[in-house]
C-alpha cells in the first residue's frame, strides 16, 4: 500500500466539490467539508435533501458524476477497496441476521473485514461484558428488543476498529432514554479514535455533535458547532434552527 | 478465502434454521416422484366396462370374458336394454359399455357380420382412445381365433414392439421431467428469493458497504443450493431406480455431467431473477409463473412438443428444461452416450454462458 494517498492525516473525510447528477436531477449539488479525526459529525437535512446521496459517495457505493472525496486517506472515486475496508456502516433499517445468533453476527462480520478467529473471539468476549450482553450471547438476533439490536449493530459496523463509521439515522423508532444509551457507545467509540459521521431526525441528537452540517436541496446551507449555529441563527434550540433552513427548501420531500 | 467460507457457513445456517421450507425443499422431489408414479399416471388400468348383450350366446359370452380377463378392465355391470347406457355414463359406473347387437352369433355364423358398438366416456379424451383402442384388439383377437378355425390362407398378424420402453411405463418420461422441473425450481425460486431477501432486509447495504466482492456474495449464495440440488438428484434416482424401476441404461457419469450443466444453467436464471426483482414476492412470482409453468407445459414433460402449435414449439425451445429432459431421456432410457446428446449440451452451454454473462453485468450495475 505504498501507492496510497495520504491526502491529510487529521482530516479524515474531506469532500472537495462533490456532486451528483441522476439524469437532469442533481441530488448533490457541489458539496465541501472537512471532518477532522475523533470528531462526531452530524448530517441533517430533511428527506430527499441528499443526504443518503452524499453518505454512499463517501463509503464507495456510488460514483461522484464530479469533484472528488476523500475518506480515511483513500481516494473514493479510485480507491474504493480500501475505503470499504477502513470504514464501518450502520443503515437505518436494522441490518443484521434475524436469524443468526449474537456471536454468529459478529463472527460473520469480523470474518467478512478479514479478522482471525483468535481476534474476533477475544474482543467478542470483551463486547459481550461492555455490553452487558452475556446472557443473549446464544439467543437468536430476532428476538430481541430493537433497541438491544441496535446497540449491536452499531457494535458490529465498529468490530474491526474502522477509522470512521457512517451511521445512517441509527436511531428511529427507540425511545429517548435507549437512544441516550446509545449515544453512549457513540462517545466510547469516539474515544478510543473512531470518527462518527451520523445522519439524524431527531434535534437533540444533533445537540450532542461536535459539528452539524445541514444539507437543503443538494446543498451544504450551513456547517457548524451546535452552539455557534445557535447563535448564528438566532434560535434557542437546533429544531429552530433547521426549520429556519429548511423551510427553503423547494424540493419535495420523497 | 476466509470471507467466502464465514459466508457460506452464514448461508447453510440460513437454510438449515429454516426447518419448514428445507423439509418442503427435501421432500418435494419425493413427493412428486409418487405423485406423477402412482397417482397421476396415463396408462390406463382397469378401466369399468358395462356389456350389453340382449341375446345372451357363445360369441357375446367369450368375448365379453376376454374383456374381463384382461388387465386393463372389469366388466363391471351387464344391462339388458339400450335405455340403461346413459344412466350408466351419467352415474359413473362405467367408461366404456360394449354393445352387441340382436342374436349376435347366430348372425356371425350366417352372414359373417356382426355389429359390437363401443361407447367411451371420452370427458378425458387421452384415455377414451387408449382403451377403446384396447378393447378394439380385444376383438380382433377374438375375430383371429374364428379365422384360425376356418384355415384362412391369408393372415397378417402386424407385431409391434415398443422400443427402450417395451412396457410403456409412463415413469419412463415422467422421471426425467420431474428431474427437470426439481432443478429448476431449487435452483432457479431459492436462488433468487434468497439473494433478494438480504436487499428487502437492508443487508445487501451492508454487505456492499463491506470490502466483500460481489462475487464472493453470488458463490457463497449459490453454493448450498447446489449442495441442495445434488441431494434431490441422489434422491430422485434412487426413487426410480428402486421404487419405480426405471433403470439408468446409460453412463451414470454422463447423466451426472448433463445434470450439473443444467444445475449451473438454473443457477444463472436464479440470479438473473434476482437482479430484476426488489422484494421476494415478485422473486417467488417470476420463478413460479415465469419458469415452473413454462416448465410443466413446454418442456415436453406432460404434452409432447410435436403436438404443439408451431410458435409454441419454438418457444419450447428457449425453455432449458426441454433440452435438459430430452437429453436426460437419451441417456437415462436408450442408453447412449454423451456424443448422442451434444446438441443439448451445447445449447445448455451457450444458455448458461449468456444467462450468467447478462447477470453478472446487472449484478454490478446494481452495485453503482
Amino acid at each position: 500500500m505504498s501507492n496510497t494517498i495520504q491526502h491529510n492525516t487529521n482530516k479524515v473525510i474531506t469532500a472537495e466539490h462533490l456532486t451528483k447528477k441522476f439524469g437532469h436531477f442533481t441530488a448533490v449539488d457541489d458539496i465541501s467539508f472537512e471532518v477532522e479525526r475523533g470528531e462526531i459529525f452530524g448530517f441533517l437535512g430533511a428527506n430527499g435533501a441528499g443526504k443518503t446521496t452524499a453518505m454512499r459517495m463517501l463509503c464507495g457505493l456510488s460514483i461522484p458524476t464530479s469533484g472528488k472525496g476523500f475518506v480515511a486517506g483513500y481516494d473514493i472515486g479510485s480507491q474504493t477497496e480500501l475505503v470499504k475496508r477502513n470504514i464501518g456502516y450502520m443503515s437505518q433499517k436494522f441490518s443484521l441476521y434475524d436469524d443468526l445468533k449474537v456471536w454468529e453476527n459478529i463472527e460473520l462480520f469480523g470474518g467478512i473485514y478479514g479478522m482471525n478467529d483468535a481476534e474476533i473471539k477475544v474482543k467478542t468476549d470483551e463486547l459481550m461484558k461492555v455490553l452487558n450482553f452475556e446472557n443473549e450471547r446464544d439467543k437468536r438476533v430476532g428476538s430481541l428488543p430493537l433497541g438491544f439490536k441496535q446497540k449491536l449493530a452499531f457494535s458490529v459496523s465498529i468490530f474491526h476498529s474502522p477509522q470512521v463509521v457512517f451511521l445512517d439515522e441509527p436511531t428511529g423508532g427507540v425511545d429517548p432514554i435507549t437512544r441516550r444509551q446509545f449515544w453512549e457507545l457513540i462517545y466510547d467509540a469516539t474515544s478510543k479514535g473512531i470518527t462518527v459521521f451520523v445522519t439524524t431526525h431527531y434535534m437533540d441528537e444533533a445537540e450532542y455533535c461536535n459539528r452539524v452540517s445541514i444539507m437543503v436541496d443538494g446543498k451544504i446551507e450551513a456547517l457548524d458547532s451546535p452552539k455557534n449555529l445557535k447563535t448564528q441563527f438566532n434560535a434557542t434550540s437546533m429544531e429552530e434552527v433547521f426549520q429556519q433552513l429548511a423551510r427553503k427548501s423547494t424540493r419535495k420531500a420523497d | 478465502m476466509k470471507q467466502l467460507l464465514s459466508f457460506v457457513q452464514k448461508e447453510f445456517h440460513h437454510i438449515l434454521r429454516d426447518k419448514t421450507t428445507m423439509m418442503i425443499l427435501l421432500l418435494m422431489p419425493i413427493i412428486q416422484i409418487i405423485l406423477f408414479g402412482f397417482a397421476i399416471t396415463t396408462e390406463v388400468k382397469n378401466t369399468q366396462v358395462a356389456v350389453l348383450a340382449p341375446t345372451n350366446d357363445e360369441a357375446t359370452q367369450r368375448i365379453t370374458d376376454k374383456i374381463n380377463a384382461s388387465a386393463y378392465f372389469d366388466v363391471v355391470d351387464r344391462i339388458h336394454n339400450t335405455n340403461e347406457i346413459l344412466p350408466i355414463f351419467r352415474d359413473a359406473k362405467a367408461k366404456l359399455v360394449v354393445v352387441f347387437e340382436d342374436h349376435f352369433a347366430e348372425k356371425l355364423r350366417h352372414t359373417g357380420t356382426a355389429h359390437i358398438q363401443l361407447i367411451a366416456d371420452a370427458t378425458d379424451p387421452n384415455a377414451a382412445t387408449s382403451f377403446s383402442f384396447y378393447a378394439n384388439n380385444i376383438i380382433m383377437d377374438y375375430q383371429k381365433e374364428l379365422m384360425a378355425q376356418k384355415t384362412n390362407p391369408y393372415q397378417i398378424r402386424p407385431e409391434i414392439k415398443m422400443l427402450y420402453n417395451p412396457q410403456m411405463l409412463g415413469a419412463f418420461n415422467f422421471v426425467p421431467g420431474v428431474l427437470g422441473m426439481i432443478m429448476i425450481l431449487i435452483c432457479a425460486m431459492m436462488t433468487s428469493i434468497s439473494i433478494v431477501r438480504e436487499k428487502e432486509k437492508g443487508t445487501m447495504e451492508i454487505l456492499l458497504v463491506s470490502p466483500m466482492k460481489p462475487i464472493y456474495i453470488i458463490l457463497s449464495k449459490i453454493t448450498p443450493y447446489f449442495v441442495l440440488s445434488c441431494v434431490n438428484f441422489a434422491t430422485i434416482m434412487l426413487l426410480s431406480v428402486y421404487v419405480l424401476k426405471v433403470p439408468i441404461a446409460g453412463s451414470f457419469l454422463s447423466l451426472v455431467a448433463v445434470s450439473l450443466l443444467y444445475i449451473f444453467v438454473s443457477l444463472s436464471l436464479g440470479l438473473l431473477v434476482s437482479t430484476l426483482t426488489d422484494s421476494q414476492q415478485a422473486a417467488m412470482l417470476i420463478s413460479g409463473m415465469g419458469l415452473m409453468i413454462p416448465v410443466m407445459l413446454l418442456s415436453g414433460m406432460i404434452f409432447p412438443i410435436e403436438n404443439m402449435p408451431v410458435p409454441l414449439q419454438w418457444v419450447s425451445n428457449i425453455i432449458p428444461a426441454k433440452w435438459y429432459i430430452s437429453a436426460v431421456k437419451t441417456i437415462m432410457i436408450k442408453g447412449l452416450g454423451i456424443s448422442a446428446v451434444l446438441k443439448e449440451v451445447s445449447v445448455l452451454i451457450l444458455m448458461s454462458l449468456v444467462l450468467i454473462g447478462i447477470s453478472l453485468k446487472k449484478f454490478k450495475i446494481r452495485l453503482e
